[in-house]
């Protein structure tokens, strides 16, 4: 066994005629800091100090790494590092070349995957959340309009969440809000309303990606011992993020609302959606709030991203899923440039019409996103 | 027709214990003191309140009785109701989650004699799970040891939300000593309440709190794979009770492409985890979580790719079905016959004997 082993490798394939015209939506594209450096023009003086002497604090046991190693370095593909020095997806010029003119995108959701929006210290974490955006602002949706950020919000702290979210609305750059999915409690609970708030009136979604420490044990029945189950386990948990998303009521009491689960896959909902509405069946006394069957909520206020794409031992399983799901809830997404990323001309390896193939590559996310 | 037919094999069925009460005559003079003094009682699971309807059918239970406490009425209701030649008992007190590991021992064991002395006994169709302390596996061993002589017990019961997830290696000397006794692993839902029962926090509601146990089964699975208690222990049968079994292919899918990005890590898992999972893994049939119609039922067992898996239950006294309709829509009558007997013949070795 040696670490090419769990290498992710892409074969040079011929692009597949119909795919290769189309315009894409990618979803989940990631950003990075070049250095944490660079979002210290965006910070008060107080903050610089305060990084160079206490750092940042989230609850994890290791300084700088991750609780779970990861495959691969910086947890990305091996060719995806800048030649200009710089860690993967810090480089704009490189991100164009590599993804963005390649697979013919039109437009790319960035997620940047870093602490901020689960730091411990909520002034810190506010102040780094605003810092981010403004990053984000001039440095990628401002240089290259194919690209729209998330708005960056700090999940535990709801009134400066609203403060953050108001500072950028109407901004055509930004397309979502992002708070952490591993978040103190379930993403339902009343403590986190005032973001769904404030998203729901301006017509942005919320975008879950599978991100944060909480300090709760990372499976529902425990501590994991190995990254290839925590890489599994975190889409386990966004489906326990449904389920609490739609039992708390939050589309009841918001139902303008979506909610994009971003990097869970989506082969999952059906089966989620029937338990619940299975065991509502004969526990709906419980949350009189529910005005529908649960399954009715995932149909009409959650979408969810391809990446990783499934593969069934039968790839036309993957057309029974989609018909359960939905054809409108499906947005395509790369993950670049982590080491497990979707190939456009690649993924979902069944037959699709062309019209199915504009609806999940595109124009199932203008929609949600409201993109022109 | 949904009715059950008639000589199957219902892999769980629920005797509870009425209170500690019951259990006096089972523990030593140490134990009989200490509950007593004490006043210690009430430790049915939190994660099944027995006053919720989904715990106890309405029709099911005694009228302000706690369900489940009635031989004669599993033998009418569930026995005879459902024709059925065996029915395992997975009595659910909440011996797993009892932080003082000795108390938890001694009621592991009062509560296996009261099962054999109070329902197998009594009832010859019973078989039984054997309740052990996993909070110490040592204790969950002797435990064992001690039942191991006696052919009706079948299988070893643990719970899908505990400490560890359950491939974690303070279970394998359970695992050793049930592989020697030909018994089965049960894992079945409900929590020891040693970590939120999400990796999100807690639920507030009990149907969020049931519905999300089965991604703690999912998480269950991938530890029993990648820590290699399947090639460490191949003779043994692992069945999960209680945990849906709809989501099983979408969960393989998964399992089996992060695996083969990330073996490298895990060299010891040699197969592909949904391979793995088909030998090793069985599931009780109710709850269902149904899908809409008989055919995507169809469509879905197919995506399971095993006939084998499946294992009749009733889930007595839980409500997961109304009047006798056990039978979820889609199950072929030669799917039926297998999960009625086949199936459960072939997960329990200890089981084959009484069906020569």
């Amino acid at each position: 066994m040696t670490p090419e082993d769990g290498r992710t490798v892409v074969a040079e394939a011929p692009a597949s005629a119909s795919r290769s015209k189309l315009k894409l939506i990618d979803c989940d594209v990631h950003h990075a800091l070049r250095s944490s450096k660079d979002l210290l023009p965006y910070m008060a003086s107080r903050w610089h100090a305060h990084l160079k002497e206490f750092g940042r604090r989230r609850p994890v046991p290791f300084t700088a790494a991750s609780p779970y190693p990861k495959t691969a370095p910086a947890l990305s593909r091996t060719d995806s590092w800048p030649p200009n020095g710089g860690p993967p997806g810090s480089d704009l010029a490189f991100m164009q070349e590599q993804l963005l003119d390649p697979y013919n995108i039109e437009y790319a959701m960035l997620h940047l995957l870093m602490s901020g929006m689960d730091e411990r210290n909520q002034d810190l974490g506010n102040a780094t959340c605003s810092a981010i955006n403004d990053w984000q602002y001039e440095h990628w949706t401002q240089k290259d309009k194919r690209l729209k950020a998330a708005i960056v919000v700090p999940g535990e702290d709801p009134p400066a969440a609203v403060r953050e979210i108001e500072r950028w609305a109407g901004n055509p750059d930004f397309a979502q809000v992002s708070l952490v999915t591993h978040a103190i409690e379930p993403l339902g609970r009343r403590r986190y309303w005032p973001i769904y708030e404030a998203a729901a009136a301006l017509g942005l979604p919320i975008g879950l990606h599978s991100s944060g420490n909480n300090g709760h044990a990372v499976t529902s029945a425990g501590w994991c011992s190995y990254y290839v189950e925590e890489q599994h386990n975190v889409a386990l948990s966004q489906q326990n993020l449904a389920i609490s998303l739609v039992c708390e009521g939050v589309f009841e009491r918001f139902p303008a609302l979506k909610a994009v689960i971003i990097e869970a896959g989506f082969v999952w909902v059906p089966s989620v959606a029937w338990r619940l509405d299975q065991h509502w069946g004969r526990m709906r006394g419980e949350v009189p709030h529910l005005s529908k069957k649960p399954s009715e909520y995932f149909r009409q206020n959650i979408w969810y991203t391809s990446q990783p794409s499934d593969e069934p031992e039968k790839p036309e399983y993957l057309r029974q899923s989609l018909d359960w799901l939905g054809w409108d809830r499906l947005l395509f997404a790369t993950d670049y440039p982590h080491w497990d990323m979707d190939n456009p001309e690649q993924a979902l390896k069944f037959r699709m019409s062309e019209a199915e193939q504009r609806r999940v590559f595109a124009e199932n996310a203008r929609a949600v996103y409201g993109l022109a | 027709m949904n009715m059950a037919l008639p000589g199957g094999i219902d892999c769980d069925v629920h005797p509870a214990l009425p209170g500690m009460q019951a259990l006096l005559p089972y523990l030593d003079a140490y134990w009989q003191e200490q509950v007593t003094v004490r006043g210690i009682d009430g430790l049915d699971l939190a994660s099944f309140p027995l006053q919720m309807e989904a715990h106890g059918r309405r029709d099911w239970r005694e009228p302000g009785g706690k369900p489940g406490t009635s031989l004669e009425r599993l033998q009418r209701d569930a026995l005879d109701g459902f024709g059925s030649r065996l029915a395992i008992c997975n009595p659910l007190y909440g011996v797993l989650a009892i932080y003082n590991e000795h108390f938890a021992a001694a009621v592991a064991r009062a509560m296996n004699d009261w099962i054999t002395a109070e329902w197998l006994d009594r009832e010859p169709r019973l078989r039984a799970s054997i309740t052990v302390a996993a909070q110490n596996a040592e204790h969950a061993v002797d435990e064992i040891e001690r039942r191991a002589g006696d052919a009706r017990f079948v299988q070893v019961l643990l719970l899908a939300q505990d400490e560890a997830p359950l491939g974690n290696r303070r279970y394998w000397p359970i695992y050793a000593a049930a592989e020697r006794h030909g018994l089965s692993i049960g894992v079945h839902a409900g929590s020891t309440f040693r970590h939120a029962t999400t990796s999100n926090g807690w639920p507030s509601y009990h149907l969020e709190d049931y519905a999300a146990h089965s991604q703690a089964f999912q998480s269950n699975l991938l530890s029993l794979v990648h820590e290699g208690v399947f090639n460490k222990f191949p003779a043994l049968k692992f069945v999960l009770i209680e945990s849906g079994f709809t989501w099983l292919p979408a969960f393989m899918w998964r399992a089996n492409k992060t695996w083969r990005g990330v073996r490298a890590e895990v060299p010891w898992v040699d197969r592909a985890p949904g391979e793995l999972i088909r030998d090793h893994v069985r599931f009780t049939l109710q709850p269902t979580d149904s899908p809409p119609t008989g055919e995507d039922m169809e469509r879905l067992l197919e995506q399971i790719g095993s006939d084998d898996m499946l294992l009749f239950s009733t889930d007595y006294p839980h409500w997961q079905f109304d009047g006798q309709n056990v039978w979820p829509a889609g199950f072929s009558d030669a799917l039926k016959r297998r999960v009625l007997v086949d199936n459960p013949r072939n997960a329990y070795p200890r089981l084959k004997e009484a069906l020569q």
